[in-house]
């Protein structure tokens, strides 16, 4: 790169830096300043039953959202990648569509559809299967599915990626052999797109360790996740401290599996 | 008899058992996807495909149970080399021990010992041509398909993996058909050649037969440099020459045409004018243009040549009439 380049960079370079860096940097001397100087609210985060029950409760839903998303998405992005001309289109407006409607919105849209009131358990009442309405949202069944599917086109293009770098003789090789179609799949399809597979995994978790409002609107505060927790703590109650240390710890989290993901698609580029 | 084959643009021909058969042509003449009709990835519209007398035409690549050898290898790059052997066994359910046996005999067939625990990213492009060979050779097919397996390889890299493939060959029995657009490679390793031009086959036979008695014009132009002379009323541009009939086309590889500079008392000849010499080593390639303006190429060994041979010289190409034929 030569300083051309980063003159042209310039803008942007200062824009990032005024609107994350700079709070970023205020954020953390927070958590070492409030209410004292010091490692107490470190020590605090990483202690408090609270904070590690919602930990803990982040971590099951996000490992459980990524498993779902990414399944989903692999069967989507199979047919996208590899099915007829009209499945294709079909995919792809599922997959672009979403993109057009803001997180809130659709948030919304569960909500209509999941409340007690809403359009399912009106229909599953009136038809006779309940009687009372079925709790979908409100609670971390709503938290999941609000999320994957918000998650799962992300989850399609690492994986469309690599599904089309796998090459078609090796297929055709394979049939020639004799090999049953479900062999093929989970022994030659899967393995070639190992690559895929985990940098949609590691997309994912990252992005949904920092959901925020999907959990805080379909979780209805039963089942409050990281990123709820540190607004409640900045917002609603004066503990800056504490809700800036856990910010840390996030932020730290999510580097260390930014930087796993980037070793691991330059692996896949070899 | 392995089977006969109807389809392209009516094509038939019968496969012998244990041949080394070569399908050759430019690309785009149809020889690629006779190899897909064989292997059962394209159906053909019309015609019939039998094996030992068992129609076929139908039948799904994986029923089949061909060898196929691809371009690009098509290895599996999440196995090593002994997994990717193994791996055709296991689906035909062979024992353990069994698979074990067969793929260190493959391994030690394809000259890999040593190898066989590496990926195939770790190996070099004739060592992954081997594994690619090992594996479909290794459950036995009754058939192996190559297409243009050698195009990706060096010219040196590409004669020894000839040499292999001719061996290896005569040790399995084999029918083996191979797909390619190189002549050399064809007329060398086969035991019969199909040439195809424009979804047709022109002429299958011996590489001998191809080369020195082409079916046509196409062939005859394909298989490598020839000189084409019209004869009309048994004559060359004026001078009577023997040939197997007075009008026509005759056709001579260069290898068979001699220089003279005084007009020979033998044979056929014809006067030309020396435009060009290619010093090759071992061989010159000599221009000539004849007064009728026909162009000739002529191999000859450098050590023959006249001294002071310089071009603008008035020469004599001649040749043993038994070496000319009519197109």
């Amino acid at each position: 790169m030569t300083s051309r380049h980063i003159l042209l960079l310039g803008p942007l370079l200062l824009l990032l830096g005024a609107a994350y860096l700079v709070p970023f940097l205020g954020v953390m001397q927070w958590s070492v300043t409030l209410p004292e100087p010091g490692l107490g609210q470190y020590r605090t985060a990483l202690t408090d039953p609270l904070v590690l029950g919602v930990v803990w409760r982040t971590l099951r839903i996000c490992a459980l959202v990524t498993v779902l998303s990414v399944a989903a998405a692999y069967v989507m992005t199979l047919v996208w990648v590899r099915g007829g001309p009209v499945a294709r289109l079909v995919v792809e407006l599922c997959i672009l569509i979403p993109f057009w409607i803001s997180v809130l919105t659709r948030a919304f849209g569960w909500l209509a559809l999941l409340s007690n009131k809403g359009l399912v358990n009106g229909w599953l009442q009136t038809i006779g299967i309940i009687s009372e309405p079925l709790t979908l949202v409100r609670n971390e069944f709503g938290v999941v599915l609000g999320m994957v599917h918000f998650l799962i086109p992300f989850a399609v293009f690492p994986l469309a990626s690599s599904m089309r770098a796998v090459d078609e003789r090796v297929l055709m090789a394979t049939r020639g052999m004799g090999a049953s179609r479900a062999r093929i799949f989970w022994q030659v399809f899967v393995p070639m797109t190992k690559s895929g597979i985990l940098g949609a995994v590691l997309l994912v978790f990252v992005f949904a360790l920092g959901f925020f409002v999907t959990p805080a609107i379909l979780g209805g505060g039963r089942s409050v996740m990281v990123a709820e927790l540190i607004y409640l703590r900045i917002f609603q109650s004066p503990d800056w401290g504490l809700g800036a240390a856990i910010s840390v710890i996030l932020m730290i989290a999510v580097g260390a599996l930014l930087a796993l993901m980037l070793r691991q698609t330059k692996g896949a580029a070899r | 008899m392995f089977g006969q084959f109807t389809a392209l643009a009516d094509i038939t021909l019968t496969i012998a058992r244990g041949e080394f058969l070569t399908l050759l042509g430019p690309s785009g003449s149809g020889k690629t996807t006779f190899l897909n009709v064989l292997s059962g990835f394209e159906p053909p519209t019309s015609g019939r495909l039998t094996l030992d007398g068992r129609d076929m035409t139908a039948m799904p690549p994986e029923a089949r149970g061909f060898g196929m050898v691809f371009q690009g290898y098509a290895l599996f790059p999440h196995m090593s080399v002994e997994d990717n052997i193994a791996f055709p066994l296991k689906v035909q359910g062979r024992s353990a021990t069994e698979v074990k046996r067969r793929v260190a005999e493959m391994v030690e067939m394809v000259g890999l010992g040593g190898h066989g625990h590496k990926r195939p990213a770790g190996l070099s492009g004739g060592q992954q041509q081997r594994v690619a060979l090992a594996r479909a050779l290794a459950y036995e097919p009754p058939v192996l398909l190559l297409d243009e397996p050698f195009s990706a390889l060096d010219k040196n890299l590409r004669g020894q993996m000839q040499d292999e493939m001719r061996r290896i060959h005569r040790d399995t029995g084999t029918t083996f058909v191979f797909v390619t657009h190189d002549q050399e490679e064809a007329l060398a390793l086969s035991s019969r050649v199909a040439i195809f031009e424009r979804g047709r086959l022109q002429q299958l036979a011996a590489p001998r037969e191809v080369y020195e008695r082409p079916a046509n014009r196409f062939v005859a132009e394909f298989l490598g440099d020839i000189n084409i002379l019209p004869v009309s009323g048994g004559r060359i541009e004026g001078r009577a020459v023997q040939t197997d009939a007075p009008e026509g086309d005759l056709a001579i590889r260069p290898e068979y045409m001699a220089l003279s500079l005084a007009e020979p008392t033998e044979g056929n000849a014809i006067a030309a004018t020396l435009q060009d010499l290619t010093y090759l080593g071992a061989e010159t390639r000599l221009s000539l243009q004849t007064p009728g303006g026909v162009a000739l190429v002529l191999h000859q060994p450098t050590a023959s040549l006249p001294e002071g041979l310089a071009p603008g010289a008035a020469v004599w190409a001649t040749w043993d009439p038994a070496r000319g034929f009519l197109l």
